[in-house]
């Protein structure tokens, strides 16, 4: 077995986790707070992509400038799809939120494909990162490093938020009883709204992280929602820190399975999933409720 | 006389389709303590929550210091300076507990610092890491209304604050209420248990099948007892 081609793939696989990591965040978030299983997550990250492309072709407006604008603009978009549309499934079962944000995720696709084609257009790697560190064991190219490690920070940030601070508290107080919160005086239809915001954004800025390494492709996000919702079902639901480790651990067991048995390499998630839920229902990490 | 500090008239209440609250009507004066009194079912708990605005769908007139609430949010009623300890405590199992403490935001000056907290419930100083439901039953009671303390909120509403509790416990509860209502707090009630309601409370409203039936001054308690057995079937 090459080293060269192990940390290959472990670097692949750490790339990949990063996105499932940052994904399966947002969608835990959201699920915890609004109860709605986010099914717009990828098209979401796909729009995350596409704003970055635009602020370049349209604005001149270059990597940097999409990194903090690209997750407000599609956060803004989110909060629009909450306040007048996903507000009103809340009472519901969870299968409401599940089709009407499926449905939206089509629309979206469907818009953005019938526009811009499936092939893919172009972004290029911003000046700064391109080129790579040679370890001697392999070569790392400094975007993928600056993604792997990005995309970590990002998480770790959200964790302490959520985890840490009294902007968390609320949170967490929130997903357990939303009605109580509220009659403490806290407004909590306004954070949900926000925190909906928030979680889309993320997707965006994964987007945006994603544009460099895989085109900005209409359908980028359809392939990868469902790996990142196997994601969440293995890491349990609610459990921001699961989601984090969870994310990068399976995408580096992807990325060694495609090295030692490279059939499986599509499949193995699933089969941890399905693994998973008959040892522990709740995930690795998620809390019975 | 004084304005009364809560003035409900003609309260309805409904739970989706089921009408709980059949017209209540009742005040409560500043600095009182008032329980109400009643067997399950008659919409003591439903009448709590329709002043706190949990229970959206009510019609009638509930002000407090001669400002209507009927039509505000629950966040909007508490931030005018109520505020809510339900029956089941709501402590929160994902804060522990200084961030349960902490957690209901200040809407007005005046209320207990955590020192003070601590002065009437001495144990949970020695909790304040632990996960909130980690405590025993009774911590979790004094966490609950402790917490409500420190918002300067003005009336408290308190849901069975002793039901399950150890008589010791429960006594260390009436005591603070006796505490509370020293320090101007004014307090509303609900008890299966009226004799603790007895050794705390000014006033009684007993309820029956969503209205209230009977108001018993404390003092008359004593010569009330068999009136009181017959609404409360004990």
């Amino acid at each position: 077995m090459a080293t060269q081609a192990l940390f290959g793939q472990l670097l692949i696989g750490l790339i990949n986790g990063a996105f499932y990591a940052m994904l399966s965040l947002g969608l835990s978030v959201i699920f915890g707070l609004l109860n709605i299983i986010n099914f717009a997550h990828g098209a979401q990250y796909m729009m995350g992509a596409f704003v970055a492309y635009f602020l370049l072709s349209l604005t001149g407006l270059g990597y940097w400038w999409s990194l903090l604008l690209a997750p407000i603009v599609v956060g803004l978009f989110g909060i629009a799809l909450e306040r007048t549309m996903l507000k009103r499934l809340y009472h519901l079962d969870h299968l409401y939120g599940l089709l009407l944000t499926f449905g939206l995720a089509l629309i979206i696709q469907g818009v953005f494909r019938n526009e811009f084609g499936s092939s893919g257009l172009p972004y290029a790697i911003p000046a700064q990162l391109t080129g790579g560190y040679n370890l001697g064991f392999m070569f790392l190219p400094a975007y993928r490093a600056w993604v792997v490690v990005f995309s970590l920070g990002v998480c770790l940030a959200t964790w302490w938020v959520i985890e840490r601070t009294k902007l968390g508290s609320y949170l967490r107080a929130a997903t357990e009883n939303p009605t109580l919160v509220r009659a403490f005086g806290i407004n909590v239809p306004r954070m949900i709204t926000l925190t909906y915001g928030f979680g889309v954004g993320l997707a965006g800025l994964a987007g945006v992280l994603a544009a460099p390494i895989y085109q900005v492709n209409p359908l980028m996000g359809a392939d990868l929602i469902i790996v990142v919702f196997a994601v969440v079902v293995i890491g349990g639901m609610g459990s921001i820190m699961g989601s984090i480790v969870t994310g990068f651990a399976l995408g580096v067991v992807e990325g060694f399975t495609k090295v030692f048995y490279p059939e499986a390499s599509n499949t193995v998630i699933f089969v941890i999933m399905a693994l998973v839920l008959l040892v522990r229902p709740t995930g690795l990490f998620g809390r019975a409720s | 006389m004084s304005e009364p500090l809560l003035r409900v008239r003609d309260l309805h209440a409904w739970y989706g389709e089921s009408h709980i609250l059949h017209g209540v009507t009742f005040d409560i004066d500043p600095g009182e303590v008032v329980t109400l009194l009643g067997r399950n079912g008659a919409g003591k708990t439903t009448t709590m929550k329709s002043i706190m605005g949990i229970v959206t769908r009510r019609r009638g007139s509930i002000q407090f210091q001669g400002r209507e609430t009927i039509g505000l949010p629950s966040n909007a009623i508490a931030r005018l300076g109520i505020a809510f300890c339900p029956e089941e405590r709501g402590i929160f199992a994902s804060l522990n507990v200084q961030e349960n403490l902490l957690l209901p935001p200040v809407v007005r000056e005046g209320g207990l610092g955590l020192d003070g907290i601590f002065g009437l419930f001495p144990n949970l100083k020695e909790r304040l890491r632990s996960q909130g439901t980690k405590l025993s039953g009774g911590e979790q009671q004094m966490l609950a209304i402790g917490r409500i303390l420190r918002t300067g909120a003005r009336l408290l509403l308190l849901d069975e604050p002793t039901e399950g509790l150890a008589p010791v416990v429960r006594e260390h509860i009436g005591a603070t209420i006796a505490r509370l209502k020293a320090q101007g707090f004014t307090i509303l009630l609900v008890e299966q248990n009226f004799r603790f309601a007895a050794t705390v409370a000014d006033r009684h409203y007993v309820m029956e099948y969503g209205r209230v039936v009977d108001m018993i001054p404390n003092a008359q308690l004593e010569a009330s007892m068999g009136k009181l057995h017959d609404y409360l079937g004990v």
